[in-house]
């Protein structure tokens, strides 16, 4: 029982003023196109990418530092978005690339988000030594730049773990490593909004009939402090996808067999100055236009979600 | 002419459902040294027409009718400028809330003296005499000292008072009073008021006083306009409107005041706007499990209880500082009657409900339910399934996030009463019972009104069948019409179902039409406790007679 279907939940959905908004912010649309357009690409990315980047058997060593939309002078192919070092087509190793700097983002900032409300909820509503401890731990993360703290653990584990493990679990690493340096802010907000709500007569209501305290977190207290969360999850998936490059780009995060945008831009950075830009711009835009639209797209939900602002 | 004329006033707030008419056509005016009145349920757009006057509406709403003129020169669609030039000078605006409406990092001489040279052509020095004269004016005690303080060392009454000063710095023309005493205590809301009237008569300012308090308009205006739904419904003499109202909403409105000096059976319910909703109590006394009561045997006894809040915390012990909230209170509570408790503010009233409601420890004493001890024991899930609690605002006392039918299903799925089709089904049964329909239970809390949700909150205080209901003001956010059922609800409750009740407000009038026995707590301490028509006739302890003596008398009603 109590449950909505799902013409219902879908009727909600298109006579809330959410849909009203979007449409009036061009901006927001434009941001959510491309987002849609590039985890479209990463996600169909074996389908629609024109080679597989990652296949020797494909590769042609004789197709390297072809320029874009030129002829090879010794094979005669042409690529729309040219070729690096060793012949791959730069289009397809972005789409692939796209796909590890996705799941990377998405997966850290779950990660972050998980260990922030949950921390957050028990500091904000148990209070007393357990918040004292909680926080003062934040506070104290806060002091590092979390980059320095993501390298760090990228370290650890690193230095821990057998050799040959390394690069199979490089991409797990990087997501620990970056939820764990990311996930003060969602503890923070989490907190702040538990201490208000805590407050609340429905928490007073549920406490009277004896509900015990994690079901009063879980069911009342999480859902309404989970609107400021979706904003703050936004705006952190954007620093997450810049702060995996950032690892990748600094060679501490996804290897080279399995290389992101990041890795890309690295491997383009050498050859910048010596005429093959394409390896370099084309990697570095896509990252720039993923970046972007996220946070444009954060800012306009934070907007929207604030009724002070509207 | 008169000071201040608003005529055919109609204000629009855009909407994407198209526009909303905030005020519909509203005409009056107001003449020198003289209260106005504006008196209408929330929403009625009275506040919306003190902003308008003042230039202050929000965007996107925007007058788009009618004029305002002060002095017989129009004001309204004057450019930002000329408004501020007015704002303040001519006119000026006390608000609800004296906690917010001053700067709490200037001392109040800044404050008043900032004001004072913003207006008048005066020196720092002449400024500041002027400020210790205002804080006079408004009995502020030994004004010199007191000029150098920040806000937070005055109390609530006194910190409204200085913003009365701070808005008879200009010598203003007009005063617009938006709910002025709405947030404070009932012997502060009468110094208050008094000191309303006594400057319009002294400095002959025009007065605009807003309010739904009909005790407010009855004790202190002259002339008084009724509003509902953005159109002036009736206005006149404040003695005529209230003597022989003509109007059928104003009928209404004046029939739902709790009168203070008798008690009434049922409030008489004129119905207007199609707004009264049927409570069927037969319905639910039919299929309620009534337990065998022991009318010798008290349902609660209270002894020297006590609650102690932490005020300094610290690590040992010894140096942690305490302030007591409850002290010692006893008192006893039969089957089937309803014990009030009244006080003011901070008097501890609602620690008591929570202790009895077990949200609070209890620091000392004892609380016994049928003979059982419920202080200090472990498990409290058989008493817990007997109390319900009915919260002071519907605006947070139901979840925002849950449907209606999860709400007020979760008491009685929580102690495994009922459960599946049987529970949907007493759903279904309770919100027909409280006047909604079983497809409200579909819905969120955001689409009810404050009534609609108290009703809501008294469902699922239902829905166990408890024996002993907590009501902590329960209805001190509705409005009066509203207060009026729900009043009425609670008494069918307890004559038809013989529920027990602790009924806490701080309202006077509606104590003594619903409470048997009434405690009467001040600073922790229950000063006084009896029948509640002995208690208003003839008061024993001195506050009991004080507090009885600020109630609004409703003359002429």
């Amino acid at each position: 029982m109590f449950n909505l279907t799902l013409p219902e939940r879908l009727d909600r959905i298109l006579k809330s003023d959410f849909l009203w908004r979007l449409s009036r912010s061009p901006v927001a649309i434009l941001s959510l196109l491309v987002v849609t357009l590039l985890v479209l690409g990463a996600v169909f990315a074996p389908w629609i990418a024109p080679f597989d980047p990652y296949d020797s058997a494909s590769l042609d060593l004789m197709n390297g530092f072809t320029a874009p939309l030129t002829e090879n002078d010794f094979t005669g192919q042409q690529f729309l978005l040219g070729t690096d070092d060793q012949g791959r087509d730069v289009l397809s190793t972005i789409l692939y690339g796209m796909r590890i700097s996705l799941f990377v983002g998405f997966a850290s900032v779950l990660f972050a988000m998980v260990l922030g409300i949950s921390l957050g909820l028990i500091a904000g509503y148990l209070g007393g030594w357990v918040d004292t401890i909680i926080m003062r731990i934040a506070d104290v993360q806060l002091t590092f730049p979390s980059i320095l703290v993501a390298m760090l653990i990228f370290g650890i584990a690193k230095g821990v773990m057998p050799a040959e493990y390394r690069d199979q679990m490089a991409i797990w690493v990087l997501i620990i490593a970056i939820g764990l340096s990311d996930w003060v802010q969602f503890a923070r907000v989490v907190r702040g909004a538990t201490l208000v709500e805590k407050n609340r007569e429905y928490v007073m209501a549920a406490q009277l009939i004896g509900q015990p305290t994690p079901i009063i977190m879980w069911r009342h207290i999480l859902p309404n402090v989970l609107s400021p969360v979706l904003v703050i999850a936004t705006i952190s998936l954007a620093l997450a996808i810049i702060a995996e490059a950032t690892l990748s780009f600094l060679g501490v995060g996804a290897p080279p067999t399995q290389p992101s945008l990041g890795t890309l831009i690295r491997i383009g950075q050498g050859f910048m100055f010596s005429g093959e830009w394409w390896i370099l711009l084309f990697p570095a835009l896509t990252l720039l236009a993923l970046a972007l639209s996220v946070n444009l797209l954060g800012d306009w939900l934070r907007d929207t979600l604030n009724p002070k602002l509207r | 002419m008169s000071l201040l004329e608003i005529d055919e006033l109609t204000v629009e707030f855009p909407t994407r459902q198209g526009a909303f008419v905030a005020v519909d056509g509203a005409s009056l005016s107001v003449e020198a040294g003289q209260i106005h009145g504006l008196v209408g349920e929330s929403g009625a757009g009275k506040s919306t027409i003190g902003v308008a006057i003042m230039g202050l509406l929000e965007k996107p709403g925007h007058i788009t009718g009618g004029t305002i003129s002060l002095k017989g020169e129009h004001i309204s669609g004057l450019n930002t400028a000329a408004m501020q030039a007015l704002r303040g000078k001519q006119i000026s605006m006390i608000f609800q809330d004296p906690l917010t409406s001053l700067n709490p990092l200037l001392t109040i001489g800044d404050q008043l003296t900032e004001t004072i040279r913003a207006h008048l052509n005066l020196t720092q020095d002449e400024a500041n005499q002027r400020a210790i004269e205002l804080l006079e004016l408004v009995r502020i005690p030994d004004p010199k000292t007191r000029i150098t303080q920040y806000p937070h060392q005055f109390s609530g009454g006194m910190r409204q008072r200085i913003v009365i000063a701070l808005a008879l710095c200009s010598e203003p023309d007009v005063i617009i009073a938006d709910e002025p005493t709405t947030a404070l205590d009932v012997s502060v809301q009468a110094q208050v008021l008094a000191l309303i009237k006594e400057l319009a008569r002294e400095k002959q300012v025009g007065v605009i006083l807003i309010t739904h308090d009909m005790g407010v308009i009855a004790d202190t205006t002259d002339v008084m306009t009724v509003m509902y739904q953005g159109k002036v419904v009736e206005n006149g003499l404040t003695s005529q409107v209230l003597g022989q109202p003509k109007h059928a909403y104003t009928q209404s409105l004046i029939a739902a005041v709790p009168r203070p000096n008798e008690r009434m059976h049922r409030f008489p319910l004129v119905s207007y706007g199609g707004r009264t909703q049927d409570f069927q109590i037969d319905d639910l006394a039919r299929n309620w499990n009534k337990t065998e009561i022991d009318a010798n045997q008290p349902l609660f006894e209270v002894s020297k209880l006590t609650k102690r809040f932490l005020k300094k915390s610290a690590l040992l012990p010894s140096s942690q500082e305490y302030s007591t909230a409850v002290d010692e209170v006893s008192f006893n509570i039969q089957q089937g009657e309803v014990f009030g408790i009244v006080g003011e503010s901070g008097s501890g009233k609602s620690t008591i409900a929570r202790m009895i409601a077990g949200l609070y420890g209890v620091d000392g004493g004892s609380i016994l339910f049928d003979g059982k001890p419920v202080t200090g024991v472990k498990d409290l899930s058989d008493y817990r399934r007997q109390i319900q609690m009915i919260f002071q605002d519907p605006y947070s006392s139901l979840n925002p996030r849950m449907r209606i039918d999860a709400i007020i299903g979760e008491p009685a799925k929580h102690h495994k009463l009922l459960s599946g089709k049987a529970l949907q089904k007493r759903v279904d049964e309770l919100l027909e019972q409280v006047g909604l329909t079983a497809a409200a239970g579909k819905k969120y809390p955001h689409e009810f009104s404050g009534g609609q949700r108290q009703r809501i909150s008294i469902a699922r205080a239902l829905a166990t069948q408890p024996r002993f209901l907590i009501c902590d003001e329960p209805t001190s956010a509705l409005d009066v019409s509203i207060q009026a059922q729900i009043l009425n609800i609670l008494k069918d409750l307890q004559e038809h179902l013989n529920l027990t009740m602790l009924f806490i407000s701080h309202d006077l009038p509606v104590i003594r039409q619903m409470c048997d026995r009434v405690g009467v707590m001040q600073g922790g301490i229950m000063v006084e406790q009896r029948e509640t028509e002995a208690l208003f006739t003839n008061p024993q302890h001195a506050y009991t007679q004080e507090l009885l003596s600020f109630m609004p008398q409703l003359k002429g009603i």
